[in-house]
Order: structure tokens, then C-alpha cells, then sequence
């Protein structure tokens, strides 16, 4: 560390505590138009669950979808500082961007949904990678968004009317394309692009049975542009695409499968997507499954289709303990955090809210650190899953070290985040101090006292400030929006034609379409060069 | 002198984005593209009833006084009140929303917007059923069936149908403009033929087409877009459709379960139900699993007729019903232009959409306890502020009485009813006008507001207007504490 004067700098006793960088989450609802709806959708989910207003923070409510400012202060608590917000639709950009500005404590990211654009299903089906890659270059940088998302490609433009793909090689309607092109496709766009984070994929198949074929599938299918280290893919909550079996009886774990080709192959990253067992609010881009989790469950369902770009679905989920298919899931979580060798290649996430708040994330700590934590749990659930799970087998238990890569330094790693997730020279000082010694504890047995420690941070340092003290909010500070700003040697002329090509697409101007400057109350932007 | 391109019209939830001005020697000349609620606006916004400086009621009289004396006033007010209520916000931007959540939770106070007297219903069932709704593009593109309930777009939304619906031209879908014009010269010859037929003979006058056609034409099942209007009297947009369904009044419940139990293949064992034949009705409902792409527009005639969020539950039902057969969405049509916003920025800072009481420190909601009328009715509120709306003239006789007995702060341009009553009357600049914003339309989609013309000299925006409250509150506040 240079240019610190002694004197002036505050000294925090943190001896017998563990010091990580701050936490970094890869894969998070916090914000955006489908996270606000199932806010609205959802006044029971915070009836039992609200924060008064203090002298420095702003109230709120929880408990699945906190509101904006209790999403902040809860992830701080637990000594976050980055969170990486997956999914926007670009025409809602503005929406995502007002949200994030209001969601104070963390820095911030979001990733815009560019699978089933049109402009991505065109210049596919014509060959024509290089004009796409400056067009995707042209969106993210004025959707201030981060990275290339893509939820079960070609499924959401069949949505569209009301249809849904099956297999990697199917045809989307329309567009004489399939969803391995548009995966192979934006993959070679984000190489082209010099793209700090990999493509961002939600699979085809999600929550079916039988699906961990599907995401073996999608693994293989970009092989071929596998580039050293650097991964192409990163698969997110694999968790839920890792089922087998042919219905919801036969349900079962593709995790060893999934995990064995993990270990033998670098070009991949995957989050978990861990269950936790309480009641909770599903949300993803993929309308066709969310209808379907509709069908199962009876629950209220939100449909939010948007044109030229995307889809969205809601609907309020409870995982429990003595089901077969959510138990099943939840062992196949944890098996796949505990089987991939390599902490690099795996993050823990519950895809919040999607199998569970982030605020279980002390929770999971548990379970990947003990094996003794497992057991307990292992001993409620549904007879049927314990018994089909491989939990039971697995004697593996994550040291700190480990711990430290899946929850902050892999993240970063893996979102090409050079000043998070480490405490090196050029890091920010981001820093997550926990109440345990890990001399003297061993969290295989207690692991009651590391649930707690995690769930409130001794301290929690944001950009060098306090800003959390033993689980309580000291001071309020505004976190930074990073964006891409990417560099194309050409950038395509907003010509008339263009203009008009807009103007039939979306039902708004051209002119109205980008975020701007505006809309990011700290703008922190990293320019990127491209090879377009 | 140039145009100004793209500008977005802060009149009606279609928040039309594509709106050109001429500007000459800083006043608005032209509007080109706008309806004529549209142009009104950007034409006539500085009239009669702008209000130019701040006003404070001296003795009965409203004065004029310094903007820091109003603010300071205003501020007094609020932090006196135990329980006052800020009301309003569809007609402002979610920046000013978002500077109104924070002061209603600085002092206490229940803060609601206009949702909770238009389609707060429909939030309502919303929260009991869900919602399968779409962007206004997505409609555009694929929707070959287009459904308006309880709602009269060609005057409430005039580019609406134009923009997004039967008359737009989509990838999938092309516009019925044209059949449109045919269908309406056709009926001018009609009625020159029909006159013709009078003439020549005299009193025994054929009647060509009656008045009301209740059976469902054949051109309701051609290809391309199809327009279906429902409501209780015949509209101009019921005019524009291929066929009107008149509804009895207060019989929207019975007549969207009969269409949904028909969805659902189920007999009906009566001859008619809302004063339309069954046999009708089978053939509409035939037509709804039939098409690619349905969409249903519902209005106010929907929400605040009898049944209230019962009719918006069968209607919500029906459409996801339909989602098994085919693909429908179905839309509130918000009136203001920033009333989805106001609900947006409400629910992302607290949680809840309207109607949210702060008076324990964190929000609550209970519409139809913590609801501005209720809450009025009930005599509870010993404050007000109200921002861009008009209650005294909307509301209740009883709550707007008990509105005016107590302080009553107001924002707005322009001289409004209840501005007339205020005791603090603080004249704003014009979001979309004279300062930008962000507003939501209809479908959630979030558009800014662009600044074309300067303010009058000494007007700032609501946002700016509503932060030196806030500062001046916390002074108060802060005050007070340090001499306890």
C-alpha cells in the first residue's frame, strides 16, 4: 500500500477474525422491471418482513425481493460490496439504471438480454458476425450494461406466440436459425470484442427433467473456441439445469456428469443456483418455463413480454424440506459446488431469488464447509431424495481459502473485475472482516458459529470507509455503476435507414432508446477494445 | 428556426415519443405528429391559469411571497403535522417521486398517488392473480386480435390504436388502415344511398344497416387484425371496430365469466348473459382461442364500475385461461403519463405500489386504510401536500372537505381547484415542457421527458422544489433535537 500516512489512517483491530476482499456475487436480481413487479406482485412476501428507518438509512421491506436501499444494506451486512445484476431488457435499461442508483452500498453491474434480439437473429442467420459485433458493441454501451446475457435462446422469440425450443438444433420460428448458433455466435461476438466477462447463459430446458443433457450439450457445442484460461461460457445456476430423469418422479442429479466434464475442461464457468428451503419468488427472462412453473404450481403468474428483445416471468415458489423434486435440487447444488474441483470454475449464488433470498447465503457457507451442517439437513428432507442423494458420499469441506474464491475472488476472476475480489496493490478497498478465528474454530463442527459470522460482518469496508460494524449500517454511501464502454474501430453510422429500421422494430425514437449519463448517479465506466 | 426532434408528449399513458416542435424566439409554434390533447398542451401550456409566483394565505388571502418563505412555511407545516399526507405524483416525474417517498418517510406521513381512485383495482387483483402482459411493440408486431374493454381510445388515448395496435404496422401483423378507410367510405355511400332510397320514396324508407348490429359480422373471422370493443355505450372507437359487444351497465363481471367459462369449453345454460345471446358470445369466445396473438385493453370502465377489482379479476383469469389455448396479454390503459411511474418508483422504494404509510417508521400498506380518501374520510390526515393533481376537484365531497379544513400545501403550474384552496401554493415548471424528467408509459416502458422551452423566470422543477422541503425539514428536525 503506498501513500498512506500512519497517523492519519484509522486502525481496526481485527486480530483471531478473517479478512476477505469484499464479496462479489455474479449472478443477482436486485433490480430492473421484472425484480420491481414481483415487488408488486408480492405484498405478502413483505408483510412479515420490514426495516425501520434509522438515522442514516432509509426503511424498507424484504423478504424474497427486498426494495431498493434493504437490498443494499443487507448485502453489506454480510460484507458484499459488488453485485452483478443479470438480466435487462434493453428497452427498460432506464428502469434497471433508476433502480440500481437507489440501491446504496454496493458497486453494481447489469447485464443487458441480447439473445433473442432481433438484430442478433438476423445478422446470425446472414453470417454477418462482424456488423453484429458492432451492434451488440453499440447496445451494451448504451444500455450501460456489462455483459452479453442470453436466456434459452430462440425460446423467447417463440414465445413470442406462445411456442417454446426443445433442443439446441431447433428452429426458431421466423428466423431460420437455431439456439447453437445464437449461443456459438455471441460467443465469437464477445471474443471480437475483447468482452471482460464470458457469455452469460441461462440454458435451454431449464427446470426440466432430463435437462443436464441439454447444458452437457451446450458445454461441448462452444469446445471448439475454447482459448487457453480464459472461459468462453459461464452457465448460471446450474443447479437447475443439472436434472435427470424423464419426469418429475424420476427426477435425479446430473451433477457428477456435469461436474466430471467441469474438471476436464477450462473453456466453462458455472454458478450454483442453490435451493434454499423457504418460500421465495421465482423471476427469470424465461417466460415459456415460468409458465410452466405456473402450470405446476397454480401460483399467481406475471407474463412481461418485451418487443424485439425479450420475455420475463414471475411466480411466488416455496421450497420444501419434504418434497422429493425440491430436496432433489437442493442436494444437487451443493453436489455440484463439492464435485467441481477447482473453486475457480464454481460460485455460490441461490440465482436470488430464484432458488432462494441471497440472505441464505451464511446458510450455504455452512453446508459447503461442513459436512456435518449436510447432515442435519439431510436428516429433514424428503426420505426419497436423501436417499437418491450423493451428499452422504461426499466427505469434501471447503477451508476459507476455498470459501474465499467461490464467494469473491473467482467472481471477479470470472467477470474480468481487475480491483475486486483480491487485497492486492491496485484492488479497492472493498474489504469483509468475519468474527471467527479460523485458528482456532473448525468449521466442520461449528459450524452454527460460522452461519453467524457470515450472516453479520464485523466490519465491512467499502472504498476504504466503515461502513458496516457488527452487522449494523454505520454509514450510507452510494456504490458505482460499472459499464462497458466499448471501443469499435467502426462504429456503425446512425443513418436514416437506421433511424427507420428503429423505428419499425421498437415503439420508441432512436433517440430516446440509450441510457444516458443521467441515469448513473456514479458512473464508473471501463473501456474496452475491441477487434471489430 | 429547426425542429425539435423525438420529443415525448407528457399528456396520456401512450407517452407518444415521436412528437417534432418548431420553437420561435423560445415559445413552441408547431406541433407536428401530436393529438390534439397533444398539441393543446405544448401550445396552451402557459394560459390563463399558470401560476407565476409562490402564494401564502395571509387572512384569508393568498399573497404573493419569496419561494424560501413558501418553502419554509411548507416545511413547518409538515413537520408539525403527526400525520400529514402527500398526495399526487402521476403528473410529475419519478425524480420528484423519488424525493416524495423520502420527505413523506422524513415526516411520518401516508403518501399515495392516483392509481389508488383510477386502476388501484387493478393493482389489487394483480397481487391476487398475476398478470400475463407484454410492451405495446410486442402488441404491434403479433397481435391479430385486439380487445377493448370498458375504454374509449380514440378519445381517452388518440394514438393508440394508431401507434400500437389495429392501425400500426408490424413484422407479423400489418395495419387495418386501410380496410378502415374502405369500411368508412362505404358507409358514406350507404347513407348517401339511404337517403337517395328516402327521396324517392318518400315515407316507406328501407333500412340498410340497423342501427346496432349485436351478431358477429363474417369479416370478424377474416385474416389479418381483428378489433373487438366492448363497452356500455357506442363509442367512436366502438366505431372503428369489427365488432361491438354493448354491454348492459354493471354487467361486465357476468359477462367476462361467461366468456371464460366458454374458454374453458363449458356449456351455458342461459339464452343470454349482459344482454348479448349466448350463441354470440360462443363465436367470440371461438374467436379468442383462434387467434396467434390476443391482446385485451381494459379501462376504467372496467375498474371503477360495479365489482370494482372483481370485474379486473375475471378479466385477468380469462386472459391467463386463454394462455393455454394460445398466446393473450392483456393492459390497463393508465391515464396519466406518469402514473405507471409513480407506481414503479413507489414500489421500488417501499415495496408497495400506492397507498404507503409511513407513520411507524417503515412502510405500509393497506389500501383502503392508508388510502388518501379513506385516510381523509376518517378525518386522520391534520396535513397535506399535494403535487400535480387536483383532488379537491375529484374527490369525494367529505375527504376534499376535510382536505381544505386542514394546512394544505400545493405544487402545481397551474391554478388548479385546489390550488384556490391551499394555504401554501408553490408554482412548478413543467416536467416535459420547461424541465426533463422520466416517465413511464403504459406498458412499463420508461421514456425521458425533454426540456424544449426555458421556465418562466423564478419556476424550478417539483423535484427541486420538493428537495428544499426535504433540507428545510431536516433543518427543523435537527433544530428541534438539539434544544431538547
Amino acid at each position: 500500500m503506498k501513500n498512506v500516512s500512519d497517523h492519519r489512517a484509522k486502525k481496526i483491530d481485527v486480530s483471531g477474525m478473517i479478512v476477505m476482499p469484499g464479496g462479489v456475487d455474479i449472478h443477482s436480481h436486485i433490480a430492473g422491471s421484472e425484480v420491481n413487479t414481483g415487488r408488486l406482485l408480492r405484498p405478502e412476501d413483505h408483510f412479515k418482513d420490514s426495516e425501520c428507518k434509522t438515522s442514516v438509512t432509509r426503511s424498507g421491506v424484504g423478504y424474497s425481493i427486498p426494495s431498493t436501499f434493504t437490498t443494499g444494506y443487507r448485502y453489506a451486512r454480510m460484507g458484499y460490496t459488488t453485485v452483478m445484476n443479470p438480466s435487462m431488457p434493453p428497452l427498460e435499461a432506464k428502469h434497471t439504471h433508476e433502480e440500481l442508483n437507489d440501491i446504496p452500498m454496493i458497486d453494481k453491474a447489469t447485464y443487458p438480454l441480447l439473445g433473442d434480439w432481433w438484430f442478433v437473429l438476423e445478422y446470425l442467420s446472414q453470417g454477418n458476425i462482424e456488423e453484429l459485433a458492432r451492434h451488440v458493441a453499440w447496445m451494451i454501451s448504451s444500455t450501460k450494461g456489462y455483459a452479453i446475457k442470453i436466456v434459452n435462446p430462440g425460446g423467447l422469440e417463440a414465445w413470442g406466440f406462445g411456442h417454446n425450443v426443445t433442443s439446441l438444433d431447433d428452429q426458431i420460428p421466423h428466423f431460420c436459425i437455431t439456439p447453437r448458433e445464437i449461443i456459438l455466435g455471441l460467443c465469437r461476438v464477445n471474443k471480437l470484442l475483447n468482452l471482460p466477462h464470458s457469455v452469460h447463459l441461462h440454458t435451454n430446458n431449464l427446470g426440466k427433467p432430463g435437462n443436464y443433457a441439454t447444458a452437457l450439450e451446450t458445454m461441448k457445442c462452444v469446445e471448439k473456441l475454447a482459448n487457453g484460461e480464459k472461459p468462453v461460457l459461464h452457465i448460471t445456476h446450474c443447479q437447475f439445469s443439472a436434472f435427470t430423469g424423464d419426469d418429475w418422479r424420476t427426477l435425479g442429479s446430473g451433477a457428477e456428469e456435469i461436474a466430471k466434464y467441469l474438471n476436464g475442461h477450462s473453456h466453462i464457468t458455472i454458478d450454483m443456483g442453490q435451493v434454499i428451503f423457504t418460500d421465495t419468488t421465482t423471476m427469470t427472462a424465461d417466460g415459456p418455463f415460468q409458465f410452466g412453473l405456473y402450470g405446476l404450481t397454480g401460483n399467481k403468474w406475471v407474463n412481461h413480454d418485451v418487443e424485439t428483445e425479450t420475455s420475463a416471468g414471475i411466480v411466488p415458489f416455496h421450497y420444501r424440506k419434504k418434497s422429493f423434486a425440491h430436496a432433489t435440487q437442493w442436494s444437487i447444488g451443493l453436489e455440484l459446488a463439492l464435485l467441481v474441483k477447482d473453486p475457480w470454475k464454481i460460485y455460490m449464488t441461490t440465482d436470488h431469488p430464484n432458488g432462494g433470498p441471497f440472505t441464505a447465503y451464511p446458510k450455504i457457507v455452512a453446508w459447503l464447509t461442513s459436512k456435518k451442517a449436510r447432515k442435519a439437513t439431510l436428516k429433514k428432507i424428503n426420505p426419497k431424495a436423501r436417499s437418491r442423494s450423493l451428499l452422504p458420499s461426499i466427505d469434501r469441506e471447503l477451508g476459507f481459502y476455498e470459501l474465499a474464491i467461490m464467494t469473491r475472488a473467482g467472481q471477479a476472476k470470472a467477470l474480468g473485475l481487475k480491483h475486486k475480489g483480491h487485497l492486492g496493490v491496485g484492488a479497492d478497498a472493498d474489504i469483509a472482516v468475519y468474527n471467527v478465528n479460523p485458528h482456532k474454530t473448525d468449521p466442520s463442527k461449528e459450524y452454527k458459529k460460522i452461519r453467524k459470522a457470515f450472516k453479520h460482518a464485523a466490519y465491512t469496508i467499502k472504498s476504504g470507509r466503515v461502513v458496516v460494524k457488527n452487522g449494523e449500517v454505520l454509514t450510507p454511501v452510494e456504490g458505482a455503476t460499472i459499464w462497458l464502454d466499448v471501443k469499435v474501430s467502426d462504429p456503425f453510422k446512425v443513418t436514416a435507414d437506421m433511424k427507420r429500421r428503429f423505428r419499425e422494430y421498437w415503439t420508441v425514437e432512436y433517440d430516446n432508446y440509450p441510457v444516458t449519463d443521467h441515469y448513473l448517479e456514479i458512473s464508473q465506466p471501463i473501456p474496452v477494445k475491441a477487434d471489430v | 428556426m429547426p425542429y425539435i426532434e423525438s420529443v415525448t408528449c407528457p399528456v396520456c399513458g401512450c407517452l407518444c415519443d415521436d412528437i417534432r416542435l418548431r420553437i420561435e424566439a423560445g415559445k413552441i409554434v408547431e406541433v407536428k405528429n401530436g393529438c390534439a390533447m397533444c398539441e393543446s398542451k405544448f401550445l396552451g401550456y402557459c394560459g390563463e391559469h399558470r401560476l407565476s409566483k409562490p402564494l401564502l394565505r395571509k387572512n384569508g388571502e393568498l399573497v404573493e411571497v419569496s419561494l424560501n418563505e413558501a418553502v419554509k412555511k411548507a416545511a413547518e407545516i409538515l413537520t408539525e403535522a403527526n400525520y400529514p399526507l402527500l398526495y399526487g405524483w402521476s403528473s410529475t416525474s419519478c425524480e420528484a417521486t423519488r424525493v416524495g417517498l423520502e420527505l413523506a418517510e422524513e415526516v411520518g406521513g401516508v403518501i399515495d398517488n392516483t392509481s389508488t381512485v383510477c386502476h388501484g383495482p387493478s393493482v389489487l387483483s394483480v397481487q391476487d392473480i398475476g398478470i400475463p402482459s407484454c410492451t405495446l411493440g410486442q402488441v404491434r408486431h403479433r397481435a391479430d386480435l385486439v380487445i377493448y374493454w370498458g375504454c374509449d381510445p380514440w378519445s381517452a388515448h388518440p394514438r393508440h390504436i394508431e401507434r400500437y395496435t389495429s392501425f400500426s404496422e408490424g413484422r407479423f401483423e400489418k395495419s387495418e388502415w386501410k380496410g378502415y378507410l374502405s369500411k368508412t367510405k362505404a358507409l358514406i355511400v350507404k347513407k348517401k344511398i339511404e337517403k337517395a332510397l328516402k327521396r324517392v320514396f318518400a315515407r316507406q324508407a328501407p333500412s340498410l344497416s340497423p342501427s346496432v348490429r349485436r351478431e358477429p359480422p363474417p369479416t370478424l373471422f377474416k385474416q389479418g387484425r381483428k378489433m373487438i370493443v366492448v363497452d356500455v355505450r357506442r363509442t367512436r372507437s366502438a366505431e372503428t371496430a369489427d365488432y361491438f359487444i354493448q354491454v348492459e351497465p354493471n354487467k361486465d363481471y357476468e359477462l367476462l365469466e361467461a366468456l371464460r367459462l366458454l374458454v374453458r369449453d363449458e356449456e351455458l345454460e342461459v339464452e343470454e348473459v349482459a344482454g348479448i345471446p349466448v350463441a354470440y358470445l360462443e363465436e367470440v369466445a371461438d374467436l379468442m382461442i383462434r387467434c396467434n396473438f390476443g391482446a385485451l385493453f381494459f379501462g376504467l370502465g372496467l375498474t371503477m364500475s360495479r365489482g370494482k377489482m372483481r370485474n379486473i379479476d375475471a378479466a385477468l383469469s380469462l386472459v391467463r385461461d386463454l394462455n393455454t389455448r394460445t398466446k393473450f396479454t392483456i393492459m390497463p390503459m393508465r391515464g396519466h403519463f406518469n402514473v405507471s411511474g409513480a407506481d414503479t418508483v413507489f414500489t421500488w422504494q417501499t415495496g408497495y405500489p400506492y397507498a404507503v404509510d409511513f407513520s411507524l417508521c417503515y412502510p405500509r400498506y393497506n389500501p383502503g386504510e392508508t388510502s388518501a380518501v379513506d385516510v381523509l374520510l376518517r378525518g386522520e390526515t391534520d396535513a397535506s401536500l399535494i403535487v400535480a393533481s387536483d383532488p379537491v376537484s375529484n374527490f369525494p365531497r367529505k375527504a376534499a372537505e376535510h382536505l381544505v379544513k386542514n394546512p394544505l400545501i400545493v405544487i402545481d403550474p397551474h391554478m388548479n381547484a385546489t390550488a384556490q384552496m391551499g394555504d401554501v401554493v408553490i408554482p412548478s415548471a413543467l416536467v416535459g415542457v420547461e424541465v426533463e424528467g422520466t416517465a413511464y408509459r403504459m406498458d412499463h416502458v420508461p421514456l425521458p421527458l425533454k426540456k424544449v422551452v426555458e421556465p418562466p423566470e423564478g419556476l424550478i422543477s417539483d423535484e427541486e422544489i420538493l428537495r428544499k422541503i426535504l433540507s428545510e425539514v431536516r433543518k427543523i428536525k435537527t433544530g428541534k433535537t438539539e434544544e431538547s
